[in-house]
């Protein structure tokens, strides 16, 4: 098993960003996704600067994936999808179907992203003839759905879960950082950066519900499935991935590796979010996703 | 332009085509559709009565089967599809692409539309899914700007079908795991979105907690109109805020009776009435409202007016008694 870092879900200052990807590069990880997945407005990180940072990493030794956006519904965000398509040297993470029939299109190999939907055997199995060489597994789906999947016959291609950050839960035409601040989307000032871990947003009893992150919802507690990483190498999974919250992700991410080369090593990182009583990974254990456990 | 209506049971389809639907669409009794609601939808048998009354009556019948096989139990959507195709069903509304892909190469007459639930928002995940599954038609998921869709319909090689009126999905359909955050339950998978069974409502004193597994969805006062309890509809807490909001969305219905002439002219193929869950006299009214709008504007383009009594009517059965446009009005977004 080895240990993935996600792509920045956030706005983050481009200093901020830069600073992630030197510290990936420094990092035990093996796999780096990095791109813009959630709002094309957002245009602090330009497609250019992703390439820069793509082949850093690569140079460092990292394996490189381009993610690229969960909702396209204009021809511009086509044509911007194009060109991670075409970027000649870095495999793509498709989080919409169009990214899927563009790879395909183009002939390449793609990985299917947690937003695609993937709800069983029959259907992964037709995206890898089509290319498909690795999925992530859909956020709301559970440990006992991929042991049956698993079960049918071993799969061709690679399996990943997002075993550690906030659950994107859903995305939105209406962006609901800009409503909070009476901004209109076109005119959004990208306030979302003001934010680097989304809005939290409480229920009138003070539980933590969600998070605002743009046109994307979030839950409101992380997912911390480390406990479970020894389990998951059992069962044939070949990806654990960190979504970054935080710039100390990669001491997550890096004591994660740790652990998987010695399972008796203590990973305390003194920085990262730990995982505590907070972690919401209901769906893992086939629950309600925000259930604590 | 079709006008496509919800029919829950057999009473909801009847409504329907007395009051002027082209074509209905209905699911199953089980999980294989996503409004897996009790006392909900058809038996075999049933739908068998319901193809043979449509086409009767020379009006389509549309079967819907829009959730996503669980691994283990798939023969129960393969069924469908053989059931749809046995009894001649105008057309299969699915997202899943291992249904897709078995309704194309086995029953290559039956004419097929992608579900909203495959959350299919632009030109080249049509294209996959015209070009591999050969579907005729797209349900397109509402958050696209009336411009939005005004492009995508110059250039899908697909025909496209709107929401035009009826709940309100805020998020991105069929990739919106909000319900299964909270309850346990996707409607991707279990058929629903926040089942009533995980709905409560306290009272305590003068006001009325609204409750969805026991999470605080809202508080309103007694005499307050209730929307149906969903997380997007809620009013929380934002942490730069003291007072509660609603930070997503307020209990609305969509209504597009504004854009009608927009859709026509955009070329939109069907308008989709949501409510499969709704009585047979909502479908009543509401489908003849539609009709009467949609035979008015076909008669004569340029003198189209919106009616005031057509929007009482279906303000008086939306949520809240409020619409909106949704996302097809830029500002909204």
């Amino acid at each position: 098993m080895k240990i993935s870092l996600g792509a920045i879900n956030y706005c983050w200052d481009k200093a901020t960003v830069e600073q992630f990807y030197d510290k990936a590069a420094q990092s035990q990880v093996d796999t780096v996704y990095l791109g813009e997945t959630v709002c094309s407005r957002r245009r602090i990180i330009k497609f250019q600067d992703y390439l820069t940072f793509a082949k850093t990493l690569k140079q460092s030794g990292k394996n490189v994936v381009l993610s690229t956006m969960a909702l396209i519904e204009a021809q511009s965000e086509l044509t911007e999808l194009k060109k991670y398509i075409d970027n000649g040297d870095f495999i793509i993470e498709a989080n919409d179907m169009a990214a899927v029939q563009l790879a395909k299109e183009a002939k390449l190999p793609f990985i299917c992203g947690p937003t695609i939907n993937n709800y069983n055997r029959a259907s992964l199995d037709i995206l890898h003839k089509m290319g498909m060489q690795r999925f992530v597994m859909p956020f709301e789906l559970s440990k006992t759905w991929l042991e049956t999947v698993i079960g049918e016959k071993k799969p061709g291609f690679e399996i990943e879960i997002m075993g550690h950050g906030y659950i994107p839960l859903a995305h939105s035409a209406r962006c609901f950082t800009a409503k909070h601040f009476n901004l209109s989307k076109d005119n959004c000032e990208t306030i979302c950066q003001k934010h680097p871990k989304g809005i939290l947003a409480q229920t009138q009893e003070n539980q933590n519900l969600l998070r605002l992150n743009g046109i994307q919802t979030q839950s409101a507690s992380f997912a911390d499935l480390s406990s479970e990483i020894t389990h998951m190498n059992d069962m044939g999974v070949d990806y654990f991935r960190v979504s970054p919250s935080h710039i100390d992700c990669v001491e997550l991410a890096n004591g994660l590796v740790n652990k998987i080369s010695d399972p008796h090593h203590n990973s305390a990182n003194e920085n990262a979010e730990k995982a505590d009583v907070n972690s919401c990974n209901g769906y893992w254990f086939g629950e309600a996703g925000l259930i604590k456990r | 332009m079709e006008l496509l209506c919800p029919a829950g049971n057999l009473a909801s389809l009847k409504a329907a085509f007395r009051a002027g639907a082209d074509a209905v669409y209905l699911g199953l009794k089980d999980d294989t559709n996503a409004r897996s609601f009790a006392g909900l939808n058809f038996t075999p048998e049933q739908l068998k009565q319901a193809t043979k009354l449509a086409h009767s009556q020379g009006r389509k019948v549309f079967l819907t089967l829009n959730t996503y096989p669980k691994p283990g139990e798939e023969s129960r959507w393969y069924q469908a599809i053989d059931l749809a195709a046995q009894l001649q069903m105008d057309a299969l509304i699915t997202a899943d692409i291992s249904l897709l892909h078995y309704a194309n190469t086995r029953y290559p007459h039956l004419p097929l539309h992608l579900s909203v639930q495959a959350s299919a928002t632009n030109q080249a995940a049509l294209d996959f899914y015209h070009q591999n599954f050969n579907i005729e038609r797209a349900v397109l998921p509402r958050v696209l700007s009336m411009k939005q869709v005004r492009d995508l319909a110059k250039c899908s090689a697909v025909e496209l079908e709107v929401f035009a009126f009826g709940s309100l999905c805020i998020m991105a359909e069929g990739r919106c795991h909000l319900s299964s955050y909270v309850t346990g339950q996707s409607p991707n998978t279990g058929g629903s979105c926040s089942p009533a069974k995980h709905v409560r409502w306290q009272e305590e004193g003068n006001q009325c907690l609204t409750r969805l597994n026991e999470v605080l969805i809202d508080t309103t006062g007694m005499n307050e109109q209730l929307g149906y309890p969903v997380v997007c509809k809620g009013r929380y807490i934002a942490e730069d805020e003291a007072k509660a909001d609603y930070l997503l969305e307020s209990p609305t219905s969509l209504n597009t009776l504004s854009l009608l002439p927009q859709l026509a002219q955009a070329g939109i193929k069907s308008l989709k009435i949501e409510g499969r869950q709704r009585s047979p006299a909502y479908v009543e009214q509401v489908t003849r409202v539609w009709r009467e709008a949609i035979d008015s504007y076909q008669n004569n383009p340029d003198a189209f007016k919106e009616q005031a009594r057509w929007n009482d009517t279906l303000a008086k059965v939306s949520e809240g008694q409020v619409t909106t446009l949704g996302a097809y009005e830029r500002q909204w977004q």
